[in-house]
């Protein structure tokens, strides 16, 4: 008995392989599509209509809330983005293991915008600028709840550096009556304590991470939430009085408590010796389907009015000198956004850190948090 | 000897044959082509953005570099053990809960009028249509501090501070049981459902109490089901990670949530391998000496 239905089956089977590769290959150079993938709540409500709009583009416009999972997509490849925006000390590997492509910088002529002394800063994980153009920037610092934390505290005064106040036990059993959230991340937690402790932030050696975790441990039981997200809320209704978290989001719980009339007075605090940079970097993976498109976004992106307006949404600052003079006096005036040069200068700048090293500030963030 | 090679070959893919291979190559295709890879990969390293190749071919020879040093980590950290252990434990009180619940719901279902059945049945199912992970959710704002239980039972004067209910075990087994409870329901109901009433009849009639013949007959009969029932919610809560993450707490540690750090905190694919087959294994034992023990058992009562 011959077997027609298997034969058949072969036949379609084929038939369909071959259709997917030509309409991959083909059709994505003519496409009037983009395909970005960003941070969570890290754009204006007009930033990607107004592109469409202007260039007849259509964008599709996804978010991650971790570099881990964006670099494990990079890893895998065939991401389909076209855009995304890793942090800069994770762009640094993604350069170095080839998932990147170099900008054609022809197409970007808004690139005299950018901020001379901050493409020297990014110039440490990028030689030469070739591969990323910032999107915003920010630091891990304290957060606080100005009244709830005076309260808390008693008669102790405040401390002069504002990292005591997480990593102090002292402070700490005084603040857990009143709620205390870390960013659950063991890439924000362990450099913090280490520039506590006044060690290299981004240090590879293994030894000083086992003398932050000896930091870490005593404080545990005072830390009453892990959050990279939601403790922007917490903060602006008040059920969290201390944050150790991201400049930007704790000046958006400021601006919620304040829309809201809570009387919650939620503040950023900039510590004595500099809180830890981010630059979260817009690169284009080297196997993005529509790289001329993504360059147009970027140069776009780059013009004075379209900087501004991210930074007046998410209250981080951009790369952008010319746009200054677009943002909201509110915004521009916060020196927890645009940090005096003191501040600045202050500023830790992230770095890469080896596989190694990853494992054990994994493993002991793990034992941080669950005491295994 | 060609002539019979290919009229052997022929016999063999024409027919039945023909028709199993299909099934096969799919079985084949999704299920051992990807865990042969992950197995390569757990004998693997990983370089800066990529897992290095174990297999090498240079001046005519292959070379295989089979690396163990990822198996030989876990001796060196008590992590692994001690969270395949948590898991397990997690998944037998999943699975205990679900049968404590499971059966009588599964057996009202069963001996419910005939017509009524379908409906029970869809009603069990019913929670599917929504989101797994929206469903999820639901408990969270359940169990908060300042939700809706903790909120009534202070409107009834039975507690006065709220409790901590949720990020513990006792959200986590919640959420578990209630998420794998159909599975546990609808092969009891099958095999139930079958269960032959003239058996209970012929019991009474001997004289023994309801839950005598319960215990005696229909548990006996009904132990296929249980089993189906306890391996569909066992193996699949071992490796659950969406539960811990939305309603566990930071101290019930999960082989998912170990997995997740190997794979995306620590970038390292052949370590996330290695975790993953040590769990396979570690599932897959304890089943293949049940069905060995359970199939010599069934040869001895047909001898």
């Amino acid at each position: 008995m011959k077997s027609p239905f298997s034969k058949r089956l072969a036949v379609v089977l084929a038939a369909a392989v071959v259709t997917a590769g030509l309409a991959s290959s083909a059709w994505a150079d003519k496409e009037k599509v983009l395909n970005i993938y960003n941070w969570s709540d890290y754009i204006a409500p007009d930033t990607i209509a107004n592109f469409e709009k202007e260039t007849g583009i259509k964008v599709r416009y996804d978010n991650f809330d971790s570099n881990e999972i964006l670099h494990a997509k990079l890893v895998a490849g065939q991401t389909g983005y076209d855009i995304v925006v890793p942090s800069s000390q994770w762009a640094k590997i993604q350069i170095q293991g080839g998932l990147l492509q170099k900008l054609d910088k022809s197409k970007l002529p808004n690139w005299k915008n950018l901020d001379p002394s901050l493409l020297t800063q990014l110039s440490k994980v990028d030689p030469g600028n070739q591969y990323l153009v910032d999107w915003l920037w920010g630091y891990t610092t304290v957060g606080i709840n100005v009244d709830k934390v005076k309260a808390a505290l008693g008669g102790m005064p405040m401390p002069d550096n504002a990292w005591e106040l997480v990593f102090n036990p002292k402070y700490m059993a005084k603040l857990k009556s009143c709620g205390v959230s870390f960013l659950d991340s063991p890439s924000e937690i362990l450099p913090a304590a280490l520039h506590y402790l006044g060690k290299p932030p981004y240090s590879q050696n293994v030894a000083d991470y086992n003398a932050a975790y000896n930091v870490l441990k005593p404080i545990r039981p005072y830390v009453t939430l892990f959050s990279s997200s939601g403790y922007i809320n917490d903060m602006a209704n008040g059920s969290i009085c201390v944050a150790l978290g991201w400049s930007g989001d704790i000046n958006i719980a400021r601006r919620r408590a304040i829309a809201n009339k809570s009387g919650q007075n939620i503040e950023a605090l900039v510590p004595k010796n500099g809180g830890l940079a981010f630059f979260d970097t817009m690169a284009i993976p080297v196997d993005a389907p529509h790289p001329e498109n993504a360059l147009m976004f970027i140069n776009y992106i780059l013009r004075p009015e379209v900087d501004a307006s991210l930074t007046n949404t998410v209250f981080y600052a951009n790369p952008n000198k010319a746009s200054l003079k677009y943002v909201t006096p509110v915004v521009a005036n916060n020196k927890t956004i645009f940090l005096s040069p003191e501040d600045q200068k202050k500023l830790v700048i992230p770095d890469a850190v080896n596989n190694d090293v990853r494992r054990v500030m994994t493993r002991l963030y793990t034992r941080f948090k669950t005491g295994v | 000897m060609l002539a019979r090679l290919i009229s052997r070959f022929r016999s063999v893919f024409r027919g039945r044959n023909a028709v199993i291979l299909v099934p096969m190559l799919w079985l084949f295709v999704l299920s051992a082509v990807p865990l042969l890879i992950v197995l390569n990969f757990s004998f693997s390293e990983m370089e800066i953005a990529s897992v290095a190749s174990i297999w090498k071919w240079a001046d005519d020879a292959l070379t295989i570099k089979i690396n163990l040093g990822n198996y030989l980590y876990f001796g060196q950290d008590p992590l692994y053990f001690d969270t395949y252990l948590s898991s397990l434990k997690f998944a037998a009180i999943t699975t205990l809960w679900c049968l404590a619940l499971g059966y009588p719901f599964a057996y009202f279902m069963a001996r419910a009028q005939a017509h009524l059945r379908p409906m029970l049945v869809m009603l069990v199912m019913l929670p599917f249509w929504t989101s797994f992970l929206l469903r999820i959710y639901a408990w969270k704002t359940l169990l908060v501090s300042n939700g809706l239980v903790n909120q009534l039972l202070m409107a009834l004067g039975v507690i006065h501070t709220p409790l901590q209910m949720m990020n513990t075990p006792f959200s986590l087994t919640i959420g578990m049981v209630y998420a794998y409870l159909p599975f546990m329901i609808l092969p009891l109901y099958a095999n139930l459902v079958k269960l032959d009433v003239r058996l209970l009849e012929a019991a009474a009639d001997l004289g023994a109490s309801p839950w005598k013949t319960f215990w005696l007959i229909t548990v006996p009969l009904s132990k296929r089901g249980i089993i189906a029932g306890s391996m569909l919610v066992f193996i699949p809560a071992v490796g659950e990670y969406v539960i811990p993450e939305l309603l566990g707490g930071p101290d019930t540690l999960m082989i998912g949530r170990v997995l997740w750090d190997e794979f995306f905190s620590n970038n390292d694919w052949p370590m996330a391998s290695a975790v993953t087959i040590v769990m396979i294994l570690l599932i897959l034992l304890p089943i293949t000496i049940f069905n060995k023990y359970n199939a010599e058992s069934k040869s001895e009562e047909q001898a």
